[in-house]
């Protein structure tokens, strides 16, 4: 079969259940955190934390932590960290709802087309989100206030990692929420290719 | 020769006198060994929480076991700059117009007769108050009294148990009600003892007056709770029976006996719901007669002091100061002997039961015998002042072989009052560690000068014996404590935002306002790392100046305080919590305020001016 009559192709109904039983990943991912951030220090014990989910942030400790991290953000100049802060925190929901969506259109029309249209996108998103998520950090790191009691050099706070800042040790690592995006986009390109298999669009 | 025979004579007399007394010294048997089972390593924490009381301190100390380390004061009767307490309208209001109480017995709440960590209650033995301190923030809430008519509240707190009431006593007999006037020649029909039920509602902890009942006035003394068996009765110890005034020592100590009496409070609590008695000081007062069968005396052995009941509330063991021994009193032949009426006499209506009727041993512990505290294992410890020793019994069997119940003894320095096994007073104690709480200490640490500190041992009594472990030292003055088991208590660390009901509550800096009202100001402060805002506070001369500061971290070990210099204010607010403070601005000038509890790296930037302008204009002279 050539590419392009493969893009008009049916879904097998596998491929269709998968892909609409995917989209509930998402809808979980909204629940749980997406992304977790921990700081340590000698009166730190027990670590400050910001869980970071598709539409919020929650500090550890009941929340607590957020508003820790804030003051003592405050002495170095930095940004208050706030939800209403960050755009992604509306459009990340809203596109997963829309991924959602997409993910069911593909399965009931059951066109590869829109299979193909659903992976670009979705991976376009991933990318984008990540890419915002990074240039977030480096402006909170970069945008310091000059009045501030504390001058520090500007700094990226870790994105994915291990970083020592001044008293701190900062870790950030992705939590469940993106585990469960991550493991939706791989369901994706297997269905993809698994379809391309069958239809034999790829080599045998 | 004779010169020379008298010479041997004294060199011999010389070289017999030991150089001290046997044991003096008490140096441990195997120092190695006790430092192990004592120390707890830095950032680890001890097992048991130890609530001492601090006597005329007026404030309950709190210890863990077994490093003996001071961990927190709670002040409960005298202001304590270090928390501010004493300083902020809310716990101004709960002092009145008393500076200082005198602590004796703290109480941890019961439910079916073991501790269960949710509050302690004290006795003010000065003023005739009860407080309440909550467990969840370890601070005081609340302080009930002065008690009418009651006066010298020693005979308590000691609750019932299931927290139904607080029990207290009047050591002191007067008139009542309080502010009669009486002459001391009219004391033994005049003047009257006090028994107070203080009754505690079971949700809030908060404390209400319940009944009283009005006693011949004999100087009661301590309190035991009973148990199952025993639920419904309290015991008091008493002295002078003899009704004497003047030289106590002496005139209350001419009978052999005292008292002890059993009180059905259960009984007293339904009379007086009965509308019984009369109002006497805004509580309803009992006279004996009017809850027959309700009160028992018997008698008990000279000066009584200590009176305790065995975890199964079967016994209760009473001691009197000046008879070497433990009389253990059983509380099924005390029903039997009530139920047969076996009376020997009556005092002002109150029966007396036969003493060899109730009682069932006469354990000779030693001298000065005063507290008694139980194990789980059936043993009792019997603290003994005159002797500076602890002694260790079994309760039981009581076949009149009395003499071979006492186990072990160790000496203790010096002159043990109270004494404290973990859980000692309840339903299951926990029959691990002893604290002896010693009256004198006498230079057994560095030299502080003539107002010697009080010491405070750690003794194991896990098997057969006795082993001293540790000392530690007190502020004046421990009496009876509790040792708890850490794991019962779950103290909050901050107060969440969301629970803080105070009105002038702020949560940001922009939260902040200055509100005048004719002549007074009303200021809602935020504090946080590392500012106070307002920053600046200008008011005149003579204004009613209220502050409600807030703290508004919710992180732990965030405290502020805020001094105001000049104007003896220094309150501290723990995080998520709100205090008000409150005063005239009558001294012109600018008054620097500033955080005394240190918090961050800015703590010492965290200041601000309160400015006074001075009535009528103009720059005013200097302040001080």
């Amino acid at each position: 079969m050539r590419l392009t009559e493969w893009l008009n192709a049916e879904l097998s109904p596998r491929a269709r259940v998968t892909v609409l039983g995917a989209g509930l990943l998402l809808i979980a991912a909204a629940a749980l955190p997406l992304w977790k951030m921990t700081m340590f220090a000698a009166m730190f014990p027990e670590g400050l934390r910001l869980h970071i989910f598709s539409w919020k942030i929650v500090g550890g400790a009941n929340g607590a932590d957020l508003q820790g991290i804030n003051i003592l953000n405050h002495y170095i100049g930095m940004r208050e960290i706030r939800a209403a802060d960050f755009v992604e925190m509306k459009f990340i929901p809203f596109a997963f709802g829309v991924f959602f969506l997409l993910g069911a259109r593909a399965a009931l029309f059951a066109r590869v087309r829109d299979l193909i249209d659903l992976t670009v996108l979705f991976f376009y998103f991933g990318l984008f989100s990540f890419a915002t998520f990074a240039y977030r950090m480096y402006s909170y790191g970069h945008q310091l206030a000059p009045e501030a009691p504390i001058k520090v050099a500007p700094f990226t706070p870790p994105i994915f990692g291990h970083q020592h800042i001044a008293n701190f040790d900062v870790y950030s690592f992705p939590a469940p929420g993106t585990y469960l995006v991550a493991v939706y986009g791989l369901l994706l390109v297997v269905v993809l290719l698994f379809e391309a298999r069958r239809q034999r669009v790829l080599g045998r | 020769m004779h010169r020379r025979f008298l010479l041997v004579v004294a060199v011999i007399a010389a070289a017999c006198t030991p150089s001290g007394p046997e044991g003096g010294a008490g140096r441990l048997a195997d120092a190695r060994e006790a430092a192990q089972r004592t120390f707890v390593e830095p950032g680890q924490l001890d097992e048991f929480y130890l609530f001492y009381s601090g006597g005329h301190s007026g404030q309950v100390y709190v210890a863990g076991v077994p490093s003996m380390r001071h961990i927190a004061t709670i002040p409960v009767f005298a202001p304590y700059p270090a928390t501010g307490y004493g300083f902020d309208e809310e716990s101004k209001a709960m002092l009145g117009e008393y500076t200082w109480g005198d602590v004796h017995h703290p109480a941890m709440s019961k439910t079916a007769g073991d501790y269960d960590g949710r509050w302690l209650f004290v006795n003010d033995n000065a003023n005739n108050r009860l407080a309440r301190i909550d467990l969840r923030d370890f601070k005081t809430h609340q302080i009930l009294g002065p008690i009418p008519n009651s006066s010298g509240n020693h005979g308590s707190a000691f609750v019932t148990e299931n927290t139904e009431y607080a029990l207290v006593a009047s050591r002191f007999s007067i008139p009542i009600p309080r502010g009669t006037y009486a002459p001391t020649s009219r004391y033994a029909t005049d003047y009257r003892g006090v028994l107070t039920g203080i009754r505690i509602d079971s949700t809030t902890g908060e404390m209400s007056l319940g009944w009283q009942i009005a006693t011949p006035p004999f100087d009661w003394d301590l309190a035991a709770t009973g148990r199952e068996i025993s639920r419904d009765w309290a015991v008091w110890s008493s002295y002078n029976s003899e009704r004497a005034t003047g030289r106590l020592e002496v005139t209350a100590s001419q009978r052999d006996r005292d008292y002890i009496v059993f009180v059905n409070w259960r009984m007293a609590a339904a009379a007086a719901a009965a509308g019984k008695g009369r109002m006497i000081g805004g509580v309803r007062v009992l006279e004996p007669r009017e809850i027959p069968g309700a009160m028992w005396l018997i008698p008990m052995g000279k000066s009584p002091h200590g009176a305790d009941f065995s975890p199964d509330g079967r016994y209760v063991v009473g001691s009197g100061k000046l008879a070497p021994i433990a009389t253990v009193y059983d509380f099924e032949k005390f029903l039997a002997a009530v139920q047969a009426n076996d009376t020997v006499g009556n005092e002002d209506g109150i029966p007396v039961l036969r003493y060899e009727s109730v009682k069932v041993a006469e354990v000779p512990v030693g001298l000065g015998p005063l507290h008694t505290q139980f194990d789980d294992q059936g043993y009792a410890y019997t603290s003994l002042f005159v002797e500076s020793a602890v002694a260790k019994w079994k309760l039981g069997p009581f076949d009149g072989h009395d003499s071979a119940l006492v186990v072990a003894k160790i000496p203790v320095h010096f002159s043990i009052g109270h004494l404290v096994v973990a859980h000692g007073d309840t339903r299951h104690p926990v029959g691990r560690y002893l604290v002896a709480m010693n009256k004198l200490s006498k230079g057994r640490h560095l030299n502080v000068g003539p107002s010697q500190p009080e010491s405070s041992q750690l003794i194991d009594i896990t098997g057969a014996g006795m082993t001293m472990l540790y000392e530690a030292y007190t502020e004046p003055e421990p009496h009876f404590a509790q040792l708890v088991r850490a794991d019962l208590l779950t103290p909050i660390e901050v107060y969440p935002k969301e629970e803080n009901t105070n009105p002038n509550a702020i949560w940001a800096a922009t939260d902040a306002a200055i509100v005048r009202t004719g002549t007074t100001v009303r200021i809602r402060m935020f504090a946080i790392r590392s500012y106070f805002s307002p920053g600046e506070i200008e008011v005149q001369q003579g204004d009613s100046v209220i502050i409600h500061i807030t703290n508004g971290e919710q992180e732990r070990d965030m405290l502020h305080g805020i001094g105001i210099a000049g104007y003896n204010i220094n309150v501290v607010v723990d995080p998520g919590e709100t205090k008000t403070i409150a005063f005239r601005a009558t001294k012109p000038g600018v008054w620097p305020f500033y955080c005394t509890n240190f918090c961050s790296a800015m703590h010492q930037e965290m200041q601000g001016y309160l400015l006074i302008k001075p009535r009528g204009g103009g720059a005013a002279a200097g302040g001080m």
